[in-house]
């Protein structure tokens, strides 16, 4: 029997501190290898990436020893203040911050520089968790929905002027915080589709997602007790849709069309008519999931077009910088394309540590921030890439499991809010490196190089650790 | 509320790290692209050229070697603005050819190098590099370039080129701007002489720039310099054969009886061998391929022409083996051979011997004793009797290829049986049919090159060893073949009764103009039949008459009777080569000042 006023480090999860410390220091031996240099032979050397990153780690343990250190009742009372106080910081950040990557995210003081949309994660996850954890909120009033997403809003609006749509994107994560404190499963289907859409379309052409969306939707009508016959007739009328335009190609047009295109016509024909049907069979999930997909695919389409065929190169760059797509230097997919070429060469067991080229001589573009997982790929090989994800996961898991335990909504909600935050973090990160994700500039979690992205995530998952430690006391 | 949730969410996660995972496997394990990609990214592969092996000649003379020689490389998105017009100047190329090439290298790789101009010529390299430092970006490499040292033995000593495309898809040792030998020594001893290339494998960063060694030059391997070939010609004699044959077309073969060397191999005309060097190539080339008289054209080892009457001294050694004449036979002439109302016409009368046969080229002599061979009764047939004749004419190395290390050796015309079954019908021919052949004309077409060896074989008294070009290769030995013995299975006291009669020929038969004094020289003219125009003079000689040094066999174009041109040809180069020094000093000089290139313009 744990009493008051031990210390928390009895009651720590240790899972977590492991595996926050292997993560650290595999990134740091990841960055070290990143910037790794026969001029520098001394770990030391505070004038490299590695040198100043031990720093930064050193003082990451401070803050968790300050976190744990601190009352866990603290973070409740103070959410908004912290909260408020992070909106003035990221609002005068845009008077007297300075410039990088053209974007204008970071105070100087001296020879420290910060990011503060980096911190305002944690803020804003406080602030949430205090809003939603109020005694007569319910996700379900459109009202207290609204509160919510202004909350998230307000940070989100001010780092998009910066701007820094990575960061940014970030918000959207918090689907699954409202999904588990009871947003309808439309929601967070719709988000997963669209996702799943968006990713997939990066990935295959458009003609495999539409089919696969169509042979989806056969299962879904399936597992929905629909009967067998209809899905067939709807597969047939796909088949027929096709056939008939393909004849109308043929013999008409001569062949002016490829034949996927056919298939994507067909689809878009059916996908009304599937939306009809589940409306007058009265099945609500099936029509929302549907309409909004027909809606979503209008987006791409109109956007695509907008962008392609109307907009001038130069509007089109600005787009693209201003949705933290980076730009490319030699030509489409340049950086992604050496990415892959790092992470692909590593093969099974990767060339071993330090021998890695791609990333050494700088053919992979920040190598030692964003890229970081390059380094990863290429001198651990699939295996060692393989279990940083898997640590990832384990970690957000684990968070995951111990919020349902929380006795307090606050504590849980945050939790979630970490794990939501850090789950988006990694699989944007990620997915950018193995070209599954466009290139969107946010850090890999306490791997890549950087103090501010470090800090911010120790103090965003310790704040919940502290509270975990604590669970009991609380009601 | 909701708990179960978790598990959604966790699902939908797990499933997300599991793409991760699969799509890591598929890039990393699978597919096997970005390995080759990163490869291509972070090496760069410096190929270290070995020089060229050297060529020397049977007295050490050096023959070929090789000079210093730059190519201009370029890295373009190193290089700034820059006056293209200076450099050009410089290059002496002009502005819109570079140009060219320089897009080419951009196209190829922005940040890498890439060949603007080839092999700058030696007086152009000097200049561009004190000028170099204008032009950043562009750098020089070295390579080397094939030098001649005598203006001489080009078609024999053959060239250098860079390898095409197609060629370096059936060789993969070679890779593009390699160059490979294409004819002549050059081409048969290629591999030993372009030696090993060394490769350097640097590892670059993004720009290109050298990281270092990779792995410490762990896979670096050193260039291996060519081997030095020795070649078997006499460059001093090589050089006086083609001062005598100057202004004429023809051909002069030398061999050492008892090795098989070949001693000299004029073909003329000829071409200076450093007019196909480098950039002159590109100018050079076409010149010499469209050139009337084909000086690329190796007339000795290629050309084909009917052996005329030096073709008696081999059929006289094919009767006396078979048995159908002997040392003292004789064949009343006069004035010739009569066939129906065709007369094969001779130049004296009275009846003849053997030795005297060939000393006055008697024609009947041979019409007679060629009737005896086809028509032996040993052979029943016409045809079987030609059969074991032909036999008997390949084994001198006539009318098949030599075999020698020149590989653009012609093989001539000696039909088989089956040739006259088809043109006249089986049984429907006999030797009168085919009598020119007995005179050495009509259906027969051997090279100088083969001609030159049968005289051989006679020198050595019934055996050759295939001719050949190099005599030894720097650690190592020539091929095996070079040193079987060729026996043609006559016997060596027939070889004694017409070597008397090629002794007479040049001490007073139809060879005169051959005799060298203190020399025992024995030869046989001839005259190769030339339906275009003027006949060919032809004459073969070998000398000393004991242990014969040399063996010679020379062709002039349009050069009428053997006796005129060849002959006395045949006698300078054996005087040259045997005593160092010619005394006939007229006849050189009425030799040399002969132009048949007028008279042959004049017959077109």
């Amino acid at each position: 029997m744990k009493e008051r006023g031990q210390s928390v480090f009895f009651s720590l999860d240790w899972i977590i501190m492991v595996l926050y410390t292997a993560l650290l220091f595999m990134g740091w031996f990841n960055i070290y290898a990143a910037c790794y240099d026969d001029s520098h032979d001394s770990i030391f050397d505070f004038s490299m990436r590695y040198g100043k990153q031990l720093i930064w780690i050193g003082v990451s343990y401070v803050i968790v020893v300050l976190i744990m250190a601190s009352n866990f009742r603290l973070y409740s009372v103070l959410s908004y203040f912290i909260y408020g106080a992070m909106i003035l910081i990221l609002t005068s950040v845009l008077v007297v911050g300075i410039s990088s990557h053209g974007a204008k995210s970071w105070f100087e003081i001296g020879p420290i520089r910060i990011q503060p949309s980096e911190f305002a994660k944690f803020a804003t996850a406080l602030a949430m968790s205090k809003l939603m954890s109020a005694y007569n909120f319910d996700i379900k009033k459109p009202a207290n929905l609204f509160m919510a997403i202004g909350i998230i809003a307000l940070p989100a609006g001010l780092i998009l002027l910066q701007p820094d749509m990575g960061s940014v994107l970030v918000y959207f994560s918090m689907i699954f915080v409202f999904y588990r404190e009871g947003l309808s499963s439309i929601f967070l289907w719709l988000v997963v589709m669209g996702i799943a859409v968006f990713v997939s379309t990066l990935q295959y052409p458009l003609v495999a997602v539409m089919a696969g969306l169509t042979i989806i939707a056969g299962v879904w009508y399936l597992a929905f007790g629909r009967s067998i016959i209809e899905v067939l007739i709807a597969w047939g009328a796909v088949a027929a849709a096709t056939g008939l335009f393909w004849v109308i190609n043929h013999f008409l047009l001569d062949d002016h069309y490829e034949w996927h295109i056919l298939i994507v016509g067909a689809c878009m024909l059916l996908l009304p008519g599937v939306v009809v049907y589940s409306f007058l069979k009265r099945v609500w999930t099936a029509t929302f999931v549907w309409l909004g997909l027909i809606g979503f695919f209008a987006v791409v389409f109109s956007v695509d077009f907008v962008f392609n065929n109307i907009m001038t190169d130069h509007q089109q760059t600005l787009i693209r910088v201003f949705l933290g797509l980076e730009i490319d230097p030699k030509g489409t997919g340049y950086n992604v394309e050496q990415s892959k070429i790092a992470i692909g060469s590593g093969g099974l067991w990767g060339k071993g540590y330090l021998q890695g080229t791609q990333t050494k001589f700088n053919f992979v573009p920040e190598q030692a921030t964003d890229f970081i997982f390059c380094t990863v790929g290429e001198e651990w090989g699939f295996v060692g890439s393989t279990f940083v994800i898997l640590m990832f996961i384990t970690l957000i898991i684990r968070i995951i499991f111990l919020a349902d335990k929380q006795r307090s909504a606050f504590a849980r909600i945050y939790g979630y809010c970490v794990a939501s935050i850090l789950f988006f973090h990694v699989g944007i990160n990620v997915g950018m490196t193995i070209g599954l994700v466009p290139v969107i500039g946010i850090p890999l979690p306490f791997f890549s190089y950087g103090g501010s992205s470090l800090w911010s995530f120790t103090i965003l998952l310790f704040i919940f650790v502290r509270m975990d430690a604590s669970r009991d006391e609380l009601l | 509320m909701y708990s179960n949730r978790k598990y959604i969410i966790s699902f939908i996660f797990g499933v997300i790290a599991l793409i991760y995972i699969y799509k890591l496997f598929t890039i990393q394990v699978l597919d096997m692209s970005y390995k080759l990609s990163a490869e291509s990214n972070v090496f760069r592969k410096v190929v270290d050229y070995p020089a060229r092996g050297l060529v020397f000649d049977r007295n050490g003379k050096l023959l070929v070697y090789n000079e210093s020689s730059y190519d201009l490389l370029a890295t373009p998105n190193r290089v700034p603005e820059f006056d293209t017009a200076d450099l050009c100047e410089i290059l002496g190329t002009s502005v819109e050819s570079f140009k060219a090439e320089f897009r080419k290298a951009i196209t190829h790789a922005r940040y890498k190098e890439s060949v603007i101009f080839k092999q700058i010529p030696k007086h152009r390299y000097s200049y561009l590099q004190e000028k170099l430092y204008k032009f950043p970006g562009f750098e020089l490499q070295k390579r080397t370039a094939r030098k001649y040292e005598y203006n001489a033995a080009a078609q024999v000593l053959g060239y250098v080129r860079e390898a095409d495309p197609k060629y370096i898809e059936a060789h993969p040792y070679y890779k593009p701007g390699d160059y490979i030998g294409v004819a002549g020594i050059e081409k048969s001893y290629e591999e030993q002489l372009r030696g090993q290339k060394g490769l350097k494998i640097y590892i670059v960063d993004v720009k290109n720039r050298v990281q270092g060694s990779y792995k410490d030059g762990e896979y670096d391997t050193a260039a291996v310099v060519g081997l030095n070939v020795t070649s078997t010609l006499d460059i001093d004699l090589q050089l006086y054969g083609e001062k005598l044959m100057q202004n004429k077309v023809g051909s002069i073969v030398a061999i050492e009886p008892a090795t098989g060397e070949i001693l000299a191999l004029v073909s003329s005309p000829g071409y200076d061998p450093n007019l196909l060097v480098g950039s002159d190539m590109a100018i050079n080339y076409p010149k010499l391929i469209t050139d009337p008289y084909k000086p690329m054209y190796n007339r000795a080892l290629m050309a084909c022409y009917p052996p005329g009457s030096t073709f008696k001294t081999i059929n006289a050694l094919i009767g006396l083996q078979e048995g159908v004449i002997n040392q003292t036979s004789s064949f009343p002439c006069n004035g010739g051979f009569r066939l129906g109302s065709h007369v094969v016409k001779c130049h004296h009368g009275g009846s003849l011997d053997l030795v005297s046969s060939i000393q006055h080229s008697c024609n009947a002599y041979y019409c007679h004793e060629f009737t005896k061979i086809i028509g032996d009764p040993k052979y029943k047939r016409a045809d079987s009797a030609y059969s074991n004749w032909r036999r008997r004419v390949q084994s001198f190395g006539l009318g098949t290829k030599l075999g020698s290390d020149l590989n653009q050796e012609s093989g001539g015309i000696l039909y088989s049986k089956n040739y006259y079954n088809k043109f006249y019908g089986e049984g429907h021919w006999s030797a009168y049919t085919i009598i020119s052949l007995s005179i050495g004309q009509g259906e027969l077409g051997f090279t100088p090159f083969q001609i030159c060896n049968a005289c051989a074989t006679i020198a050595n008294r019934g055996y050759y060893y295939i001719p050949h070009i190099v005599k030894k290769v720097e650690s190592g030995d020539i091929d095996k073949r070079f040193y079987e013995k060729h026996d043609t299975g006559i016997e060596k006291d027939y070889f004694e009764t017409v070597i008397q009669g090629m002794y007479q020929v040049c001490e007073m038969g139809t060879g005169r103009s051959a005799r060298v004094s203190g020399v025992e020289v024995c030869g046989k003219t001839g005259t190769a039949q030339n339906p275009h125009g003027k006949d060919h003079s032809i004459f073969e000689a070998f000398a000393p008459r004991d242990n014969p040094k040399i063996a010679i066999a020379v062709y002039v174009e349009n050069g009428g009777f053997g006796a005129t041109y060849a002959a006395p040809i045949a006698g300078l180069m054996i005087e040259k080569y045997l005593k160092d020094t010619v005394t006939r000093k007229d006849v050189e000089e009425r030799i040399c000042k002969a132009n048949l290139l007028d008279i042959d313009a004049q017959m077109k």
